[in-house]
């Protein structure tokens, strides 16, 4: 576990972080030193071992379906996947407590997941069917079951950054014991909307975590041309802890939001949290990405977060290929059933434009750690 | 029923629905113990704590997104712009956040952005603007702007309880200068247009300030039967209310103080011309802000904004066509 510990002081805990809990910085030229896999991590049970490989396992599964379906002129307008980004979804997400919403990004469909969203549901969204998430309404990337309080994103970075805060401060004000988790990129830390949600969350002391995919490119732009400083160390500036953790890590994820939430819940206010990582294909399928170095994506290929999960499962001798094999198996029948959905009516295309009922709040998702059970 | 300034009767309404609603929280720069630029919120910091009365950084991006964040768990935000032109710096917040969210994920967003906006008293380009028509060719917003105390206070009410995104455009030249009899209490004030004063040789449309400016052009018009519609609402529209003033009077003035193109009266022109063409004796009239930033001093400001005087120029011509 690679986790900078919970102590005292706040605004130095960036500071007094091993530096080796920060792998190459704005970089990302080559992935973090190994993680220790031989120890029992202290909040994870077997079963929840299992589950974050399976959700990770089940993410790579329902997107490369979704190539697959894209390719075959089946997905309406353009396909984004997160290989290579699974554990970072996937490990945050099952930190959440089922009160607690979270933002996803483009490359998360492991926290839907997590959340309790259904691949059909998915795959539905993606063939652009009015059963999926977003009825139809929104393509590939950009959606989220609200009644699970899973928020969909919108193009504009990071702008659930700000609304994540707004969610945390109405449950500091009604003496809730939740918070709001948003995910976003490396490029978004530019925007300056990030810095106003940082700079309000802390002042504010809202119970609000902050997951920084750190996977070395915006688009086309290495982090090198983003930033000169990695954005972790702004976390001291704005008064919150900020850490460093291996995004392809998924159980060291899990450990380091576990601890944010634990933190937020006392009162503790923001953290930030850097997940460095690896954007293992193109920013979309119509990107080859050769502006990245091969011999970088070799590097980042052997530690693939799914790999890394089930050597950990192997080692306590957890049947893998079972699990890949009921994940393909619900994959099928995900598809067979979104396939045979049918497509939207134009004449819904200008409906539900306003709200004509009572407001409905978000609503409470599923929380598969055995620390909710 | 009691007196109020347009200012006390926005002040009361954000007063009554704190009171009736624990849901209703303020956000906004200088709205907590200094009552805000213009003093709207005076008194409310006292009376309900800085947990509901929240002064927060300069960051309009960030009080409209924190606000949505607010809204969808639960709770009536009701955000302050210091001055109606800072919306810019929200903007993406209100277009791409609020105004989607329900058409993409069905997620309603009950949240008002009060704007205090317009100009006539030196503002200068930063402090003057009239930036309704940005948000009305947004989906997903409603849009109102009250002329009376009346009108302020249950169009605020409304737009509080309203479970959609609501602009609400406060005319700050009319927080001192505009007085009238508001009922106490909880009302609601409907988004429809309202008839204030009868007529049927020619109707003037206007909404927020411009009533005020056309009620005094057309008092110089005696001899003539001038009818003076109200919108109070820009979006939704009340088209019949409109349509229904052309059938009757058959000449029409549009009045905005907003810059001339793609303003709220085009949008008005437009829907006459396609929808009431044959109950027109001439052709609809449109008084308005040149497409110019609002200019600070007195001869120019008044050089551009509607005049009195250029509202009856209008109405004298087109009684005569």
């Amino acid at each position: 576990m690679r986790v900078a510990p919970n102590k005292a002081s706040r605004t130095n805990q960036a500071a007094q972080a091993p530096a080796a809990d920060r792998p190459s910085g704005a970089r990302n030229g080559a992935p973090a030193a190994q993680a220790d896999h031989r120890s029992e991590p202290p909040h994870l049970d077997r079963d929840d071992r299992v589950a974050l490989y399976r959700f990770m396992a089940l993410h790579r599964a329902i997107e490369e379906r979704g190539v697959s379906l894209y390719k075959q002129g089946k997905v309406p307008g353009s396909f984004y996947d997160g290989r290579g980004q699974e554990a970072t979804c996937v490990g945050a997400a099952f930190a959440l407590g089922p009160a607690d919403p979270i933002c996803p990004l483009i490359r998360d469909l492991g926290a839907h997941l997590v959340k309790g969203t259904s691949p059909r549901r998915v795959l539905a969204h993606y063939l652009g069917r009015p059963g999926g998430v977003s009825g139809a309404r929104e393509g590939n990337v950009h959606f989220g079951d609200a009644t699970l309080g899973v928020l969909g994103m919108v193009s504009m970075l990071p702008d659930m950054m700000p609304v994540a805060v707004g969610m945390a401060m109405a449950f500091k004000l009604r003496r809730e014991s939740r918070c709001s988790l948003a995910l976003f990129g490396d490029g978004a830390t530019s925007v300056g909307d990030w810095h106003e949600a940082m700079n309000f969350a802390a002042v504010q002391q809202v119970p609000a975590i902050f997951v920084l995919e750190h996977n070395g490119y915006a688009y086309s732009t290495p982090s090198a041309q983003q930033f000169v400083v990695d954005p972790v160390e702004r976390a001291a500036a704005y008064g919150m802890l900020g850490l460093s953790v291996d995004g392809n890590d998924v159980e060291a994820v899990f450990e380091a939001v576990r601890q944010a939430r634990e933190r937020a819940l006392d009162g503790g206010g923001p953290t930030l949290i850097a997940a460095h990582t690896m954007r293992m294909h193109g920013h979309g399928l119509h990107d080859d990405a050769r502006y990245v170095p091969a011999e970088q994506l070799a590097q980042w290929a052997e530690r693939d977060p799914i790999a890394l999960q089930r050597d950990r499962l192997v080692a306590l001798g957890v049947d893998t290929d079972a699990i890949s094999a009921s994940v393909a198996a619900e994959v099928d029948q995900a598809t067979t059933e979104a396939l045979a959905m049918p497509m939207p009516d134009p004449a819904t295309a200008t409906t539900g434009v306003f709200s004509d009922g009572e407001a409905i709040p978000i609503g409470i998702g599923r929380a598969p750690w055995s620390g909710f059970r | 029923m009691a007196q109020l300034s347009y200012l006390e009767a926005i002040s009361d309404a954000l007063r009554i629905a704190m009171g009736e609603d624990e849901r209703v929280i303020l956000l906004g720069e200088d709205i907590g113990v200094h009552g805000g630029a213009f003093k709207v919120t005076d008194g409310l910091f006292a009376e309900f704590g800085a947990d509901r009365v929240i002064d927060t950084p300069i960051c309009e991006e960030a009080i409209v997104g924190s606000a949505v964040g607010a809204a969808i768990v639960g709770m009536r935000p009701v955000c302050e712009m210091q001055f109606a032109d800072f919306v810019a710096c929200a903007f993406d917040q209100i277009v791409n956040v609020a105004g989607k969210f329900h058409y993409r994920l069905g997620v309603a967003v009950p949240i008002v952005v009060r704007l205090p906006s317009g100009g006539g008293f030196s503002g200068g380009p930063y402090h003057s603007q009239n930036p309704e028509a940005w948000f009305l060719h947004s989906p997903g917003l409603k849009v109102v702007a009250p002329s009376s105390a009346e009108d302020a206070k249950g169009l605020l009410l409304a737009a509080i309880a309203d479970p959609n995104p609501v602009l609400f455009l406060e005319h700050k030249n009319l927080y001192r200068r505009v007085r009238g009899e508001v009922p106490e209490g909880l009302y609601e004030t409907p988004f429809t247009a309202r008839t204030v004063r009868d007529g049927d040789d020619l109707v003037v449309i206007a909404y927020g300030a411009m009533v005020h400016t056309a009620l005094e052009a057309i008092d110089q018009l005696p001899d003539a039967s001038i009818r003076l519609l109200d919108l109070r609402s820009l979006c939704p529209l009340d088209e019949d209310a409109i349509l229904a003033a052309v059938r009757d009077c058959s000449k029409v003035v549009v009045v905005d103080e907003a810059n001339y193109t793609c303003a709220m009266g085009a949008q008005v022109s437009s829907v006459i011309a396609e929808r009431a063409f044959e109950h027109l004796e001439g052709p609809v009239v449109r008084v308005a802000t040149p497409d110019v930033p609002i200019p600070l001093a007195p001869a120019l400001e008044s050089a551009v904004l509607p005049s009195v005087e250029r509202i009856r120029a209008a109405c004298d011509e087109l009684l005569a066509y």
